[in-house]
């Protein structure tokens, strides 16, 4: 007779979002909204035009637009609310940006290595200085399939959606977030450039990061292995489930989750 | 919302509201020497300087031209009545006059120069930077003379030039600049102090990058200076100016004349990093800067080149402007002009085409902070004889808050049907999304705006000499430090 032993290892709990109620320019738009995310979980949530999605991501992150009313988010036994966009983003929080903004001025190169040497300079490590930097970035356009040249353009000016998307995920891989939100990453992106996307975030979630996908595509679940998927309409998630959702969702849209 | 708002206004004017770091006075004895401007007193600088007789009779006669003139009213300055006969026109440290090496030099001058980060030890110095340090009125002294003399070159005060070479001064001072061009020419040509003589000889391009620093120091004192480069067939010279002045409650007057002179292929590069005390947060005090500068593109195939970064004084008055007499001669106008609190400015440039086939391209970049007024004011002028010439001019505006003023005033004049003149105007503010993107990475509010700022004045940075594209970019945001709203 054998005896199996199984041990359960208790996650812990990484986002704590609790009755969270938001707003901009006095329109609210997230209602009482809740949400836990544990280590090593894929989050996706789903929903219609209007529904609050992008404002949460941009809420997480920290964008000054936005208003909190009232509510609590918790990241890693941290009070998220309390910290300016700069430090969430070194205690590990990352936005892929559905529209990635232009900056004509900078170099992509200048933007990567500062970005990178404060986070490094946060956690009291090492700067890195321009050989170094090159180093570290050559192996990431590699995978990405991103050319050098690219470096040396202004930030995101003149790129096509592709090439911005896989720039965020290029930004992504070298400041190493724990908490990745991918604002519709796959927009706009044709097959192979999604591939090369969702392979690179494959390779990260094996770091103990969590993920937050959102996005109107079903598609993503051909490559991504979601914990979680939720429906969210009016500003909160009204269901939360496993792949049957998808199944219905496509078959009578949004309006079965409001029945 | 609007809290937020104001909350990102507020840390954003921090960042652009740093101390003035040069505002610091040098305690130190000077002559003694009347107030006032006439006839003696023209005299009496001259005698003071042993001048020869050609450049007395100059004086003499800008003071008569000045006399008849009265002070213009056309820009968009507002500026307090200027008693001119409450002015020192001339200040001379008390120690030395007569200066043959950095030994002789008062010691707390020196000093005065390694606080503001300009070493005149040659050791010390960037090795292929020369430079002339004017101390009030006086030149203190001149670097690597000696290397520059093997090549032929002559850079030395402009005081110096009119002892040792009053030939050449007398053939090309006011060639460019006459004495009769304005008020503030007439001025400086009956009272100019000092200032730095480039002389380039054919055929040579100048081995080390030429500077002069401007430094005020006396409180009562007007600064006069003269600057004079000739640069003859085949040569060519990059030229820096920086300046400083101390903060003082009083304004202080600043009427300098800058005269280029290009023989056939030959090019000047003239780079200006200005950084004059700009006044307090309430608009008092600050240097009133006003200025002609003024380039002659006469032998065919020359090329001279403004490059300009303001970011001091409470008044700047100034067209660094081109001649274009040549054939295919061409001229340059690269600015970034920035105001904050009180400061005005009404800067631009002049490109007068007179030659067959001359281009011209001008970049101006003027930023806008607190209360300030920034206007650019440009003339392109296409002569009946200026055929198949060309201008290309780019006018950007940055405003930063609601309260400052940003205006363009271009003039066109274009008389000849085979010429091309194109403009371009943008203006913008600062982006709160582009902020976003970049906090959300990690650089935090300061960084981040400094990194738009740079990208904004990116154009003309590339345009200064590599060391001083540095100091520019570091300077601006010094300047930039809390004005964020």
């Amino acid at each position: 007779m054998e005896n199996k032993l199984s041990f359960s290892v208790e996650k812990k709990t990484f986002l704590k979002i609790e009755n969270l109620t938001a707003s901009i320019e006095k329109k609210q738009i997230l209602n009482n909204f809740n949400l836990s995310i544990k280590e090593n979980e894929t989050h996706i949530i789903m929903g219609p035009n209007g529904s609050g999605k992008s404002t949460l991501s941009k809420i997480l992150a920290g964008h000054p637009a936005y208003s909190v009313e009232t509510g609590e988010i918790e990241f890693c036994n941290k009070n998220l609310l309390e910290m300016s966009p700069e430090v969430r983003s070194h205690e590990g929080v990352f936005l892929a940006f559905q529209y990635p903004i232009e900056i004509s001025g900078v170099t992509n190169y200048d933007f990567l290595r500062i970005a990178f040497n404060e986070k490094q300079k946060y956690l009291g490590l090492k700067e890195y200085d321009p050989l170094e930097f090159m180093e570290l970035t050559d192996t990431f356009l590699k995978t990405l399939k991103i050319k050098p040249e690219f470096l040396n353009r202004n930030l995101n000016e003149g790129f096509s959606g592709g090439e911005k998307k896989r720039n965020e995920i290029l930004q992504m891989l070298l400041l190493t977030p724990k908490l990745i939100i991918l604002d519709e990453i796959d927009s706009g992106l044709d097959i192979d450039a999604m591939k090369i996307i969702y392979e690179a975030i494959g390779k990260i979630k094996k770091n103990n990061v969590s993920l937050i996908v959102v996005t109107h595509n079903p598609r993503v679940l051909n490559y991504l292995n979601p914990t979680h998927i939720h429906i969210m309409i009016n500003g909160k998630i009204i269901k939360t489930g496993n792949l049957e959702l998808i199944e219905s969702l496509e078959k009578e849209g949004y309006d079965f989750f409001l029945k | 919302m609007n809290e937020k708002k104001n909350q990102t206004n507020f840390e954003i004017n921090q960042v652009i509201n740093q101390p003035y770091k040069y505002g610091f006075e040098t305690k130190i004895e000077k002559e003694k020497f009347p107030i006032g401007i006439n006839k003696e007193i023209i005299n009496l600088i001259s005698n003071n300087k042993k001048e020869p007789i050609f450049i007395r009779t100059f004086r003499q006669k800008a003071l008569k031209q000045w006399e008849k003139m009265s002070f213009p009213n056309w820009a968009n300055l507002t500026i307090n009545t200027i008693d001119f006969n409450n002015i020192t026109y001339y200040s001379i440290p008390k120690k030395k006059k007569q200066l043959n090496s950095l030994n002789e030099v008062d010691p707390e001058i020196l000093k005065t120069f390694e606080k503001l980060g300009i070493s005149l030890d040659e050791q010390k110095k960037l090795s292929n930077v020369a430079v002339d340090a004017v101390f009030d009125s006086v030149s203190i002294g001149t670097t690597f003379k000696e290397k520059l003399a093997k090549f032929g070159v002559i850079f030395c005060s402009i005081s110096e030039a009119i002892q040792f070479y009053p030939k050449l001064v007398e053939k090309f001072l006011g060639s460019v600049v006459s004495s009769g061009d304005n008020f503030f020419a007439a001025l400086n040509s009956a009272v100019f102090s000092d200032g730095s003589f480039c002389y380039i000889p054919q055929n040579i391009t100048c081995p080390l990058e030429l500077s002069t620093y401007f430094r005020i120091n006396d409180k009562e004192a007007g600064q006069f200076e003269r600057t004079l480069i000739i640069a003859e067939k085949n040569s060519s010279v990059n030229y820096l100016e920086g300046c400083t002045a101390p903060q003082f409650s009083e304004n202080q007057l600043h009427a300098a004349i800058v005269e280029l002179i290009t023989f056939e292929n030959a090019k000047i590069n003239y780079s200006t990093v200005q950084n004059w005390y700009s006044g307090n947060e309430l608009g008092i005090g600050g240097i009133f800067n006003f200025v002609t500068k003024r380039g002659l593109c006469l032998g065919k195939n020359s090329s001279i080149s403004w490059t300009q970064v303001e970011t001091g004084s409470s008044i700047t008055w100034k067209y660094p402007s081109c001649i274009l007499l040549g054939k295919n001669t061409s001229g340059e106008f690269y600015s970034v002009a920035l105001t904050n609190h009180y400061q005005q400015a009404d800067t631009g440039t002049k490109m007068l085409h007179f030659g067959q086939k001359t281009k011209s391209k001008i970049i101006s970049k003027g930023i806008s902070c607190g209360n300030s007024k920034n206007s650019y004011r440009g003339l392109v002028k296409m002569s009946e004889n200026a055929s198949y010439s060309r201008n290309f001019s780019q006018c950007d505006s940055f405003l930063i808050g609601s309260l400052s003023l940003a205006s363009t005033y271009p003039y066109l004049d274009i008389r000849n049907s085979t010429s091309i003149v194109e403009h371009e105007a943008k203006i913008s503010q600062i982006s709160e999304e582009q902020l976003f993107y970049l906090t959300q990475r990690g650089i935090n509010l300061e960084q981040a705006v400094s990194l738009l700022i740079s990208g904004f004045c990116k154009d003309v940075f590339t345009k200064l000499p590599m060391e001083f594209a540095t100091e520019a970019d570091k300077l601006l945001s010094l300047k930039l430090e809390g004005t964020i709203g």
